[in-house]
């Protein structure tokens, strides 16, 4: 079976849905705004022959239609750096400020990690962790070659993150962009469709629950934590949401993404989840011409200030 | 520990540069104002470049810079970027370290053209005869998008400038007039 016909109910266009999943994407860069502005970015391309397109909706993204985004100069000096649209939509959604404490509690290979640490102007201290140390390679690979200077790399199991090799013991913003089924990337990799199992989704689930709960945790009352996947699977988002709301002391918050989105899902198959699932996003390709992604705002409860409080996300 | 019970480096642990040479604990650990002192020496770089930064050694010699909050001793990855090498005749600036900082170099960076830019990145080496500065680690530089933009580190021996480029950053890049 095609797991993406499991979605189609969900949908609004089942057959937009099939053929933009079929389509693959453009190659896009992400402007590494601490090292050039996209306006530098957009001369050097012009210099160099290199064919870009903007992005509508972030004057900081490029389409590259020849692709290989990493053989010019603006690429050679970290100005720019490969990341698709929608992984974009997580780090805006976090909002991160300089100074601040923030834990990208999946953070390899570090696209979301270095875009945090752009939009801190890398003031403040992110902690990048990943639980595989071949794939943290990459992420200190691309932290160097972005300049970045204010990133901690730990190596640790998220669900049981120890603050104890950190200054500080708690966060103010947390990111979990959590392993998943993926099949929001089917137009990068479509093997990820030929690959994919109930059981995986299952498995992954109670990861995914593991580590959103200990980012609350970690995060200080008041602060905000986003939960992002590139799954459409309820399963692996609104359920996950529904298990932490029940278990952990937090709220999901209404917030403002700069694409065309819909709302979380309450009902799934013969689950049912808490109502305010629907303040999350739901990103189809069939939409915005990207690829798949889901994304959720928490406001972690206790006192403290309303950082996660509603507003529009800037691009 | 050595035999006379003096600490030596843990190449496993990161660990704050001392302040000065007379704050040393560990042989051959290079200290934060050596480091500051070198930058301004090979390469006229202002030690207020460096203000609000912290210095670490992890491995042999190799220097971290770090803009953010860390307790000492810390057992993580990474923190910040690599900087530079030390505990070595010739100090190195990393590739990655020149292409961040060397923006501020005011000696010792040498400006290439179009093509010998492309032949550095390439990790070719070159003739340079016409350079008439010092010998040693030099911050190369062309220009792009209206101003001078450090590329990366050559050393400069016997009118060649090698390029040091790490394999895997290597490119094969067009040339821009």
């Amino acid at each position: 079976m095609n797991p993406l016909e499991r979605y189609e109910p969900l949908v609004d266009d089942a057959a937009a849905f099939r053929a933009a999943c079929d389509r693959p994407l453009p190659s896009v860069v992400r402007v590494n705004e601490m090292a050039a502005s996209p306006a530098r970015v957009r001369e050097a391309f012009d210099e160099e022959g290199v064919a870009y397109e903007p992005v509508a909706w972030h004057d900081g993204l490029f389409r590259l239609p020849d692709g290989n985004p990493g053989g010019n100069w603006p690429y050679v000096h970290g100005w720019t750096h490969g990341q698709e649209e929608v992984s974009v939509l997580p780090g805006l959604a976090l909002d991160p400020q300089p100074g601040e404490r923030v834990w990208d509690a999946c953070a390899a290979p570090g696209s979301k990690t270095t875009q945090i640490a752009d939009a801190m102007d890398d003031e403040g201290t992110v902690v990048a962790n990943d639980n595989n140390l071949g794939r943290l390679s990459a992420l200190r690979h691309n932290a160097e070659r972005l300049g970045i200077t204010n990133a901690i790399v730990t190596n640790q199991d998220a669900r049981n993150f120890s603050t104890k090799p950190l200054a500080f013991d708690e966060f103010d913003r947390a990111l979990v962009d959590a392993p998943c089924s993926c099949e929001g990337t089917c137009r990068k990799n479509p093997d990820v469709v030929d690959q994919w199992t109930l059981d995986h989704v299952h498995a992954v689930a109670g990861i995914q629950k593991g580590v959103l709960a200990r980012a609350v945790q970690a995060t200080r009352p008041g602060g905000t934590v986003v939960y992002s996947t590139c799954t459409f699977a309820p399963e692996e988002n609104e359920a996950v949401l529904d298990h932490v709301l029940a278990n952990e002391d937090c709220e999901l918050v209404e917030f403002d993404l700069p694409l065309d989105t819909v709302p979380g899902v309450t009902e799934w198959e013969d689950e049912t989840y808490d109502e305010s699932v629907t303040r999350a996003h739901r990103v189809y390709p069939h939409h915005n011409d990207t690829g798949g992604f889901f994304c959720a705002k928490l406001r972690v409860g206790g006192e403290g200030d309303e950082s996660a409080s509603d507003g529009e996300v800037a691009a | 520990m050595t035999a006379d019970g003096a600490p030596t480096n843990d190449g496993q642990r990161f660990a704050r540069l001392p302040e000065t040479p007379a704050d040393r604990e560990v042989e051959g650990r290079a200290s934060r104002r050596e480091v500051l002192d070198w930058w301004a020496e090979r390469f006229g770089v202002d030690p207020s470049v460096f203000e609000g930064y912290s210095f670490w050694e992890k491995g042999a010699g190799k220097v971290w810079i770090f803009n953010g909050e860390a307790t000492d001793p810390s057992e993580v990855e990474a923190i910040g970027m690599t900087l530079l090498r030390t505990r070595q005749e010739h100090w190195k600036p990393t590739s990655r370290a020149a292409t961040r900082f060397g923006g501020h170099a005011t000696k010792n960076a040498i400006e290439l053209g179009s093509e010998q830019a492309v032949s550095f990145m390439a990790g070719d080496d070159q003739d340079l005869p016409e350079w008439d500065g010092d010998w040693g680690y030099l911050i190369a530089t062309h220009e792009i998008a209206g101003g001078q933009e450090p590329i990366g580190v050559g050393l400069y021996l016997y009118d060649e400038l090698r390029s040091v480029v790490p394999k895997g950053s290597r490119a094969d890049l067009p040339v821009v007039e």
